[in-house]
């Protein structure tokens, strides 16, 4: 058991940039496609990242690449705590660190477009809070558990209970995948919102340990997408969580940006009908069945 | 193994251009072109750049604008002049306020004249300019590794 | 039994002395000795009696309640003397006042008050509280000593009292430790309007228009609490059934009495809330804010507003499975999720505080009225850490106000390079406050379990309401760490005494993260077992990866401090039109310094919309509450 999620952990480790990297490069594939263009090829993001460990390190302020590291090995960590089968709530606080401290190093670098940036990323991650903790407690009133192993031995498949949960964990995946109409942060390459916003002032390295992290959070993400498929053949699950990618790549392209304040209400409120509205739901359900 | 060649990032400024050589320029990007085949991207941030275009004179104004945006790049890095706008101050080198091409403001290692460059030219003037980043990044390789990742 | 009556008498010693005697330099000695006198004996106590259960003492000597009974009428004279001095819209305070007195001489003369065996007691949570007044207390009027001169000097019109402010510092302590350690209620009323008193006089020491009318608010509200305690016991000594017609809270706690102890457990628990500034009593200590910091950090953040929620978190077992112990939960998940909201619009880094010690209160109250072992749990631990860090926070505030003249968030900016330390100082304990793995993010994780499994309506407060504290605890943190350019280090110290009560709650801070299993197994689950018979237990994957989380923050600072700096500097992007480090080339050529503020939100969380719709909410939850504590049981 221990040798198992240890195994799990590391592979983990080395893995998770590898599928994250290609996500990223499919995801450009088919956007370019849906814009009718041919787009790069499918390692793309992995030249990116390499180009960039090849750049000079350039820096504001000599603090702000701290940060980004403590970002990158709290990612790690979060991702581990996940997929060596811990407990779903440590690892959304776990995610909440990780965030701030690149939060800290936008801030720390004192310039108007990484400080309002981070701003906004603070207010994107007040947003997508409660639905993420909804989506835990309803996991855990369902499975009885926050363990990942209790939770992925489940029975029988989590989307049958909690649909609404998806729907509403789809909507704050928009924003956490950094996709439009929901990336007031910063955006993918190629976009521009406030410059690079949280991103403007790291460069090089920095910014090459950002993008993997990305793509460490971005298989964790997917990884709480699969847990609502988990009792289903694995290999249905994993298409089924890929299509939910491949939903967010089309709404990424079919919407453009909107404000804060529509991020915020709509999120809250997405998290209340939807979030809320299933829990109870359950609970009416769950009374007449036991009727 | 450089990946400099494959991943070159562009920030794309104008000078005092008409905005001719900046519509060609964009339209490199629109699906007709669409040089993100070889992976460039059009940030607009230098400190993410690795090629600045640009396009239009240097003058009074914006002779501090382009130092400061070519300060902010980090190594390596080349700068393609689009247009003849760029190369030397085209039709306007007489004017005034114009102080000539980009030159005079910053080292320039591609000129791409024309008047607007077409966007064929363009892009064969960028991946010449990919041809003198590579040799940048070998140059820099010289400098031992330790000193180019900082804490 | 001695080290408790050492505790609640020792401090009345130095609060004479220091009241009597004007030299400065021994007046310091006398500070420093007694806070060193008074946390050595709170520990002592801990060490004497943690581990040995609950036991109760019969100390009674002679004319003693005589004694507190003269003494409760005193203080009633002293505030109705002070109340010569109220406005027309305070004309509520004498009455209540007036009750109070009257309620407790029908009690005393007219009503069979049962005589109380044990009259004090000690168990592992009142170790807990003792240990926090006792050490926190202590080292906050250390603090205030550097604090208040400098205060005075930069106050000069301010009359100086501080002869009268640390006597009434260090009565305050006595009292406190009167509460957590009294069984006889009756005294517990004693020492918790000797509390209110103290909050009134300390937050009415500026002698400004605006503190006076503060300290009156203050004490209109907590007389409102102050009259349900009275009621409380009112309804022991006089209308209570046979089996609870007694003065002491042991046996009120007895697990077979638990039907019948609800009334006067929510009388005396709205005592509680009151003191605890759950809405809709919030105002009072949102005022308390114009006090000098030492006052908001002892009394409005790591004591006397816990012994609001301690008298709750004793009463929980009573609450627990109750409409009414239910209704008292859901005030203090309203409070905790308003008052959260409301933090996010404010940028006077006290009222920030305030109101996350509001909100912070309000989580701890919810607990309480749940009342399942997990949830107790949670309460006492969330107590713990927020003790420690607020009381650090608040302090240090205190000290950035002196060093830099402001208490305005936006001023912080770049502290990590004009003051690291207090900038470390703040970061450590906004960190405590809300980061995993520290305290109060395990003390939310714990309370979220335990809520889901309690009630969800709680647990869904709890979610929506962590999402604003995230949101201004990192953009606070955010300002500390951002670095202008050219900004140096500050030359000037901060003083001695600050300095050492900084650094020594900060290392607190720390340590009770670290050693969170330590004390979770060995202090507080011999507690919940003695007073529920649950057994309590720490799942062991977690406890290791919270320990490795911690190491990571510790170890990450130092090794960035020692790796070498082999990064190129360069100017922040601002489209081209840098000039400088600090300033640009703005629209016609003019040149503008580069400004940044944070978001404040005051449109998206209308701040006052808020608190009307808490307020009317919650008045309707504590209608709800009495009602449901008179018909269902």
């Amino acid at each position: 058991m221990q040798i198992k999620t240890a195994l799990f952990g590391i592979a983990y480790i080395l893995l998770a940039p590898i599928l994250g990297g290609l996500l990223a490069g499919i995801d450009r594939i088919i956007t370019a496609r849906m814009q009718s263009r041919k787009g790069p090829p499918v390692f793309q993001p992995f030249y990116d990242v390499f180009k960039l460990f090849e750049k000079r390190n350039i820096v504001v302020n000599h603090t702000q690449n701290f940060y980004v590291a403590c970002f990158f090995i709290f990612m790690i960590v979060t991702g581990v705590i996940f997929f060596a089968g811990g407990d779903l709530l440590l690892t959304i606080f776990a995610l909440t660190v990780a965030g701030v401290f690149l939060a800290l190093g936008a801030y720390a670098a004192n310039s108007p477009y990484s400080h309002i940036g981070a701003d906004r990323e603070l207010l994107q991650m007040m947003a997508y809070e409660p639905m993420l903790l909804i989506v835990a407690m309803s996991i855990y009133m369902i499975t009885k558990s926050f363990h990942i192993h209790d939770i992925l031995a489940y029975h029988t498949p989590l989307i049958k209970y909690l649909p609404l949960v998806f729907v509403g964990y789809l909507f704050i995946l928009t924003i956490k995948l950094r996709k439009s109409p929901f990336d007031l942060s910063t955006s993918h390459h190629g976009h521009q919102e406030l410059v690079k916003g949280i991103t403007t002032e790291f460069a090089g390295p920095a910014l090459g340990l950002i993008e993997i992290a990305h793509w460490y959070e971005n298989v964790l993400l997917l990884g709480i997408v699969y847990l609502f498929f988990a009792a289903l053949n694995p290999a249905i699950a994993v298409v089924l969580t890929l299509a939910a990618y491949g939903l967010e790549i089309l709404i990424d392209n079919s919407y453009s940006r909107l404000t804060w304040r529509f991020t915020v209400k709509s999120s809250w409120i997405v998290a209340g009908i939807f979030g809320v509205g299933n829990i109870i739901g359950l609970a009416v359900y769950s009374y007449f069945l036991l009727k | 193994m450089s990946y400099m060649k494959k991943s070159p990032w562009i920030l794309h400024y104008d000078g005092s251009s008409c905005n001719g050589c900046d519509i060609e320029v964009l339209a490199c990007l629109t699906p007709l072109y669409d040089i993100e085949r070889f992976g460039i991207i059009n940030t607009g941030n230098p400190k993410h750049a690795d090629v600045l275009l640009i396009t239009g004179s240097i003058n009074e104004q914006n002779i501090s604008v382009v130092k400061n945006l070519y300060e902010q790049m980090p190594d390596p890095k080349v700068v393609a002049a689009i247009g003849i706008c760029a190369t030397s101050g085209g039709i306007f080198r007489e004017c005034y306020n114009v102080k000539g091409g980009v030159d005079k403001a910053i080292p320039v290692d591609i000129y791409i004249p024309g008047c607007a460059a077409r966007p064929e030219s363009i892009i064969d003037g960028v991946v010449q300019a990919l041809a003198v980043l590579e040799k940048k990044a070998a140059a820099m390789d010289a400098v031992p590794a330790a000193e180019k990742v900082g804490a | 039994m001695n080290s408790i009556l050492f505790l609640i008498g020792f401090p009345l010693i130095p609060a004479l002395l220091l009241l009597l005697i004007p030299n400065q330099f021994m007046r310091n000695w006398i500070t420093r000795l007694s806070a060193v006198i008074i946390g050595g004996a709170s520990i002592y106590c801990a060490w004497q009696f943690m581990g040995h259960g609950n036991q109760s003492f019969a100390w009674q000597p002679q004319f003693i309640d005589q004694i507190f009974f003269g003494a409760e009428m005193v203080l009633a004279l002293y505030l109705l003397i002070r109340c010569i001095r109220i406005k027309p819209h305070e004309w509520y305070i004498p009455i209540l006042i007036l009750a109070q007195a009257g309620i407790m001489v029908y009690c005393e003369f007219v009503c069979d008050v049962p005589e109380a065996a044990h009259t004090l007691y000690i168990d592992n949570f009142s170790i807990i509280m003792g240990l926090i007044i006792g050490i926190i207390g202590s080292m906050i009027c250390v603090y205030a000593l550097s604090y208040m001169r400098d205060y005075h000097k930069h106050n000069r019109e301010l009359k100086d009292g501080q002869r009268g402010f640390f006597f009434i510092l260090f009565f305050f302590l006595s009292a406190m430790f009167g509460i957590v350690f009294a069984n006889n209620l009756v005294w517990m009323y004693l020492f918790w309007e000797i509390t209110t008193l103290a909050s009134f006089e300390l937050i009415g020491y500026p002698k400004t228009e605006e503190a006076t009318r503060n300290a009156f608010r203050a004490l209109g509200f907590n007389s409102i609490g102050g009259l349900g305690f009275a009621l409380g016991i009112l309804y022991l000594v006089r209308f209570a059934p046979a089996s609870i017609h007694t003065i002491e809270l042991s046996e009120l706690l007895k697990p077979e009495v638990a039907a019948l102890a609800l009334i006067p457990a929510i009388l005396i628990s709205f005592a509680g809330l009151a003191k605890s500034a759950q809405m809709p009593f919030s105002n009072w200590l949102l005022g308390a804010m114009v006090a000098p910091t030492p006052v908001s950090a002892l009394l409005h953040s790591s004591t006397m507003v816990k012994a609001g929620v301690f008298i709750l978190v004793k009463f929980a077992t009573v609450l627990h499975g109750t409409l009414a112990g239910g209704t008292l939960a859901l005030i203090g998940g309203v409070t905790f999720l308003m008052t959260s909201i409301m933090a996010v619009t404010q940028s006077n880094a006290k009222r920030v505080l305030a109101y996350s010690t509001i909100a912070n209160l309000g989580l701890v109250a919810a607990c309480a009225g749940v009342g399942t072992p997990e949830t107790i749990w949670a309460a006492i631990l969330l107590i713990i850490f927020h003790a420690v860090a607020k009381g650090l926070l608040f302090l240090g505030v205190g000290s950035i106000e002196h060093k830099t003249g402001s208490r305005d968030i936006e001023d912080m900016g770049g502290l990590i390079a004009n003051r690291p330390g207090l900038a470390i100082i703040m970061l450590i304990g906004i960190l405590g406050m809300f980061l995993a793995p520290f305290g109060m993010l395990l003390s939310k994780w714990v309370t979220f379990k335990a809520f889901i499994d309690a009630s969800p309506i709680l647990a869904l407060l709890l979610a929506y309401g962590s999402a604003p504290t995230l949101f201004f605890w990192a953009k606070w943190m955010g300002k500390l760490v951002s670095i202008p350019a050219g900004e140096k280090k500050a030359t000037d110290k901060v003083p001695a005494d600050e300095w050492w009560t900084l650094s020594l709650l900060a290392v607190m801070t720390v340590a009770a993260c670290g050693l969170f299993p330590l004390i979770s197994t060995c202090v507080i689950a011999p507690y919940i077992e003695d007073a529920t018979g649950r057994v309590i237990s720490l799942g062991y994957g977690t406890i290791i990866m919270m320990t490795l989380m911690l190491a990571i923050i510790i170890l990450l600072p130092l090794a960035f401090l020692s790796a070498p700096r082999t990064s190129m500097r360069s100017k922040a992007y601002l489209a081209g039109a840098n000039l400088n480090d600090v300033s640009f080339t703005g629209s016609a050529g003019l040149v503008q310094p580069i400004q940044m503020r944070n978001y404040y939100l005051a449109t998206f969380f209308n701040e006052k919309k808020i608190f009307t719709a808490s307020i009317l909410i919650t008045i309707v939850l504590f209608l709800f509450m009495f009602g449901a504590m008179i018909v269902c049981r």
